[in-house]
């Protein structure tokens, strides 16, 4: 069986053709593009590590398949800084506060913590019971599991981007 | 995962008509996804819907309720500011059930057809009349935590683990389903049975049967002012209720004109309690009524295995629910959504959570 799918993926066209319709997006974002930054946790749900934007809302890529999804804008880590339109090598506002929080350890829940967190501060624009709340965050962040326990700093590297997008006026 | 054939649906037609014995109806594939790797399903087909026009819409109706498509999405739901100001409950139980990712995907028809998170439905080394009838059930003398007080049976002692479906059965929602002969109603209380003899029976669904939309009728807009949804669960946040209780109130003249309640967690289907509904109307909004109501609505209970602390923590909660709710919905969610711990949030009457 072969199924056409076409992605746009970190700004990027892809064509590609399926041989099987089990193909997730996560499966797909790995093995077949290489794109290793989206990590491969429980793949159940459950995590949060591979936790990617799909058509602009964080979602888990282990648990879409890649042939319902045709035709969807995914960013992934890799993209991130560039989707929002800045020059290859720079940071996305969220990556460098997670940098300055020390909000990681072992560094693999890393980009799924991050796109859930960029996933959530776009949610806050229009959400008003989003706000700078570090138990809100929390709560919203519930879907990112981190076994080193890095929870403290990544609440604050969230609260941190938040107030310095706000005050740039700027967006996620 | 099984091999599967994928068909896409254009039309609600078309996903009917493509229906064969074994398929399974594909949307945000939240449950379907993981159950598929866990080996607990193996759909010969899947049929994804998510292209079909008209489903993802959120309407307002002439006369008053309100039609939620089948494709609409939890998180757009929990957000939309009719459906919070109007429907509070609704949104608070939306919101505390999985994760801000899952959420984003899961949608109001993959929600109503979940099924149990019963770890020996999960384990497919369990014996489990669900997944294999006649197999036995294993949850039977094992961790039963998670399982039911009301409506069981010798064959399934399953929980349904919705949260969302709670406060529609409290507001008498109901499923518009779609089918080869055509399209039909049913209340959302009666959408899902009761395990008795078939416990691999979970909803009302005819083969090949689909969900088109769920509404709510006119008189769901009357509870805004006083409506809680609580869930106590073993973590925080991101965890299946140990139990949940959707409590809405009518107030007139200081006194309850109307009270609706369900309870979550503690059966195979969202559990209204109409007799315990009773019991409050004219009565004073007090503690007496609430642990009145709350032994009405426990009544029929037992234990099905060591788990008979659930019925003393789900008649606490009913109380709790309904002292919330007579406070008042609160102006904003709380930022733990559901939670009966959270600090109270002073209401100022304007009721909705926008």
């Amino acid at each position: 069986m072969s199924i056409p799918v076409a992605l746009t993926i970190n700004g990027r066209r892809h064509a590609l053709v399926l041989d099987d319709p089990r193909v997730t997006l996560l499966d797909l974002l790995r093995e077949r593009l290489d794109l290793t930054g989206t990590k491969k946790g429980c793949d159940r749900g459950q995590c949060g590590a591979c936790t990617v934007l799909l058509d602009g809302r964080r979602v888990n890529a282990c648990l879409a398949l890649a042939v319902s999804h045709d035709g969807a804008d995914i960013v992934t880590i890799e993209g991130l800084a560039e989707s929002c339109g800045l020059e290859p090598g720079q940071l996305h506002p969220v990556q460098s506060a997670f940098i300055d929080h020390d909000a990681f350890q072992c560094g693999f829940c890393t980009p799924g913590q991050i796109m859930s967190a960029v996933g959530l501060l776009r949610e806050a624009r229009s959400d008003p019971n989003l706000d700078d709340d570090p138990e809100r965050v929390r709560e919203l962040m519930s879907g990112n599991l981190c076994r080193c326990g890095a929870y403290l700093g990544i609440t604050e590297a969230i609260l941190d981007a938040s107030a310095r997008l706000r005050d740039a006026g700027a967006e996620a | 995962m099984n091999r599967f054939d994928y068909v896409r649906a254009a039309s609600v037609a078309e996903a009917v008509a493509a229906w064969v014995p074994g398929a399974s109806f594909l949307a945000g594939g939240t449950n379907l996804l993981d159950l598929m790797k866990g080996d607990i399903v193996r759909p010969s087909r899947l049929i994804d819907i998510t292209r079909i026009p008209g489903l993802d819409s959120i309407e307002p109706l002439a006369d008053g309720g309100l039609r939620i498509g089948a494709l609409v999405r939890n998180s757009d739901l929990a957000r939309d500011r009719h459906v919070s100001g109007t429907y509070p409950a609704l949104a608070e139980a939306l919101l505390s059930g999985a994760s801000g990712q899952l959420r984003n995907a899961a949608t109001t028809a993959g929600n109503a057809m979940q099924r149990t998170r019963c770890a020996y439905f999960y384990d497919p080394a369990s014996a489990c009349n669900k997944r294999d009838p006649g197999a036995g059930c294993d949850a039977r003398g094992g961790d039963t935590r998670l399982h039911a007080v009301l409506g069981w049976s010798a064959h399934c002692i399953a929980t349904n683990p919705s949260d969302f479906c709670v406060p529609l059965a409290a507001l008498d929602a109901v499923v518009e389903i779609a089918g080869r002969s055509g399209t039909r109603e049913v209340a959302l209380e009666a959408f899902h049975t009761l395990p008795g003899d078939h416990p691999e029976t979970e909803t009302v669904l005819e083969e090949g049967e689909m969900i088109l939309a769920v509404r709510l009728p006119p008189e769901a807009a009357g509870f805004a002012a006083h409506s809680r949804y609580l869930k106590v669960r073993e973590r925080t946040s991101y965890a299946f209720a140990v139990v949940s209780a959707a409590a809405s109130l009518r107030l007139a003249q200081g006194r309850i004109a109307e009270a609706r309640l369900a309870l979550g967690g503690v059966a195979a289907k969202p559990w209204r309690a109409r007799e315990a509904e009773r019991l409050l109307i004219g009565r004073l909004p007090d503690a007496a009524a609430w642990t009145e109501c709350a032994a009405a609505a426990l009544s029929g209970a037992h234990p099905s295995g060591d788990n008979d602390f659930k019925i003393d923590l789900a008649r606490r909660l009913v109380a709790t629910a309904f002292a919330r709710a007579a406070a008042g919905t609160p102006d904003r969610l709380p930022a733990l959504p559901a939670s009966p711990f959270a600090v109270p949030v002073v209401s100022s009457g304007v009721h909705a959570f926008a």
